[in-house]
């Protein structure tokens, strides 16, 4: 039912507040299949908010989200658990299940999700933790005894076991050290380039945007402030872009901070 | 402010939580019953409701019927009524004591742990994990902890009726004097299925009640460590307020006439 014109995620003029303070105030952003986007912006600007209205954990009070053409703000619990399996999330704090073992953590959206058997669905955990640099001794560990860095790993290892579609990475690199944080964003690269996916991204390390975007937009106050091309980042010819890429403290972005 | 209006705010706030709780209820049956079922996840809150309560339960259960049995000795014997004494250990304890007892305890321990450990779940996103890897959390956390706490509270109470009366048995026979036999019987003759079986209809909805508090204030807990704490709290308190609510309207249902 998808042709390549039709935007894989589409957001259209999406609001979404909490009481009084306004946190999305008119997002919009169209994301084409097999595109990796990288989202920018300051800290508390609602990047991880944008993901949880995609994913239909928060709903948007105004505004269109549509997945492969459908409109998904105001679906049935049945018809999203069946836009979510196409969807798979690395949480920025990992969210691991603290009552299962690493490799059952992986291998979750196999097990029940897609009803897979459990010997089956291990090997494939395994084979996804060597993927992100973890042996088949962390599987068995229990997620609460792993360091920040392997969580967010075995977050990741668990967003893509399920090849999914669309992949969202909540700041996938922080945490890491520079070497495994390249290794996870050829990662990233290669679940687009190779197996197809469609991917947004949070993150802050420009070194690594640089690496898996093909097109980056910035988040400010609530909207998509500039988007373009990730190799057009430098000449955007917008202040508050090449601010927030130098991440300078003078500027028009101006941080609310106690003046000493 | 106006008390009116106070008082009208508070109305709607409370009419709205039990709108809240009776949808967040009944959804969580729908899911008891419609499949997938989870037997693993059941097994488990049953083994941490049934099995490791056990402990709790006799001895909350025993003594009281210890108790009870000096209790009534000391009443009894001014108008020479000894002789009921036995009638009176096994209906207290079928009745009320037992499953009172145990849906305190219960509430105490299981309402407690279920509260915190989804609580922990909530404010940790693990619940907003379980949706995206297309798992239902009513279906895969809620479920599974009414099912345990609907059907192993009644074995538990069952239980706690036999070691309960075997309480009141042994403070009668060896610090009272009772012929041994003598007290088995009258028991045995006093008690009636009615009895029994109130009291394990009681430990259901107890269970039910304990389960459901739990998970509701956990599932709907927000505000870190605190917010926890706090659902812990109120899965305690309101889980014992209700136990005790339906302790008489189930007493009244079976007893009144
Ligand atoms: N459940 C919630 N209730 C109330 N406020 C919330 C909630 N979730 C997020 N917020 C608020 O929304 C704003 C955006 O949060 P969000 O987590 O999206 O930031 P972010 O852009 O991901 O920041 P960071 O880069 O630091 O992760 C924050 O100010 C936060 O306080
Ligand atoms: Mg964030």
């Amino acid at each position: 039912m998808t042709d390549s014109k039709t935007p894989k995620i589409r957001l259209k003029d999406v609001h979404k507040s909490f009481g009084p303070k306004q946190i999305l105030r008119g997002f919009s952003l169209d994301v084409m299949p097999q595109e990796s986007v990288v989202i920018i912006g300051g800290s508390g600007t609602g990047k991880s908010v944008m993901l949880k209205c995609i994913l239909g954990l928060l709903s948007p009070e105004q505004g269109e989200i549509e997945i492969d053409g459908q409109p998904t703000v105001h679906l049935s619990n049945a018809d999203r658990e069946e836009v979510n399996a196409k969807i798979g999330m690395l949480f920025q704090n990992a969210a691991l299940f603290d009552s299962l073992p690493v490799w059952e953590n992986v291998a979750f959206g196999l097990i029940q999700g897609k009803r897979m058997k459990r010997k089956l669905a291990h090997d494939i955990a395994i084979e996804k933790l060597a993927q992100v640099g973890l042996g088949a001794d962390v599987g068995k560990m229990s997620p609460a005894d792993l360091s920040g860095g392997m969580r967010k790993r075995v977050g990741l290892a668990r967003a893509i076991a399920g090849d999914p579609d669309i992949i969202f990475f909540d700041e996938p690199t922080t945490g890491l050290d520079p070497i495994m944080g390249h290794v996870i964003d050829n990662l990233i690269v290669k679940c687009v380039k190779e197996v197809g996916a469609t991917a947004i991204s949070i993150t802050h390390d420009m070194p690594s945007a640089r690496r898996i975007a093909d097109r980056m937009a910035m988040l400010y106050q609530g909207k998509v402030i500039w988007h373009g091309p990730v190799g057009q980042i430098d000449n955007s010819g917008n202040d508050y872009v090449d601010q927030f890429i130098h991440g300078s403290a003078d500027g028009p972005i101006q941080m609310e901070l106690l003046k000493l | 402010m106006n008390p009116l209006r106070a008082l009208g705010a508070a109305s709607l706030g409370f009419l709205a939580a039990t709108g809240r709780l009776t949808t967040f209820a009944l959804v969580g049956i729908q899911h008891c019953v419609r499949p997938p079922i989870y037997p693993r996840l059941i097994g488990r809150q049953m083994i941490d409701i049934g099995y490791y309560s056990l402990p709790v339960v006799a001895m909350t259960t025993l003594f009281a019927g210890m108790v009870l049995a000096l209790q009534s000795y000391t009443g009894f014997s001014r108008f020479a009524a000894e002789g009921a004494i036995p009638s009176v250990v096994v209906l207290s304890i079928t009745r009320e004591l037992s499953p009172v007892l145990a849906g305190l305890m219960i509430a105490g321990r299981i309402g407690a742990a279920m509260a915190a450990e989804l609580g922990t779940m909530r404010v940790t996103e693990q619940i907003d994990a379980l949706e995206t890897l297309s798992t239902n959390p009513m279906k895969y956390l809620i479920a599974p902890r009414l099912i345990a706490g609907v059907t192993m509270l009644p074995l538990l109470v069952l239980i706690g009726d036999i070691l309960g009366v075997f309480g009141g048995y042994l403070v009668s026979v060896y610090k009272l004097g009772f012929n041994e036999q003598v007290y088995l019987i009258n028991s045995w003759n006093f008690v009636e299925a009615q009895d029994i079986v109130s009291g394990l209809v009681k430990a259901a909805v107890f269970g039910f009640l304990v389960a459901l508090m739990g998970c509701y204030h956990g599932f709907h807990s927000r505000g870190g460590a605190q917010g926890v704490g706090a659902a812990t709290t109120n899965a305690v308190v309101s889980a014992s307020i209700l136990i005790l609510i339906a302790n008489y309207l189930i007493t009244e249902l079976f007893f009144a006439t």
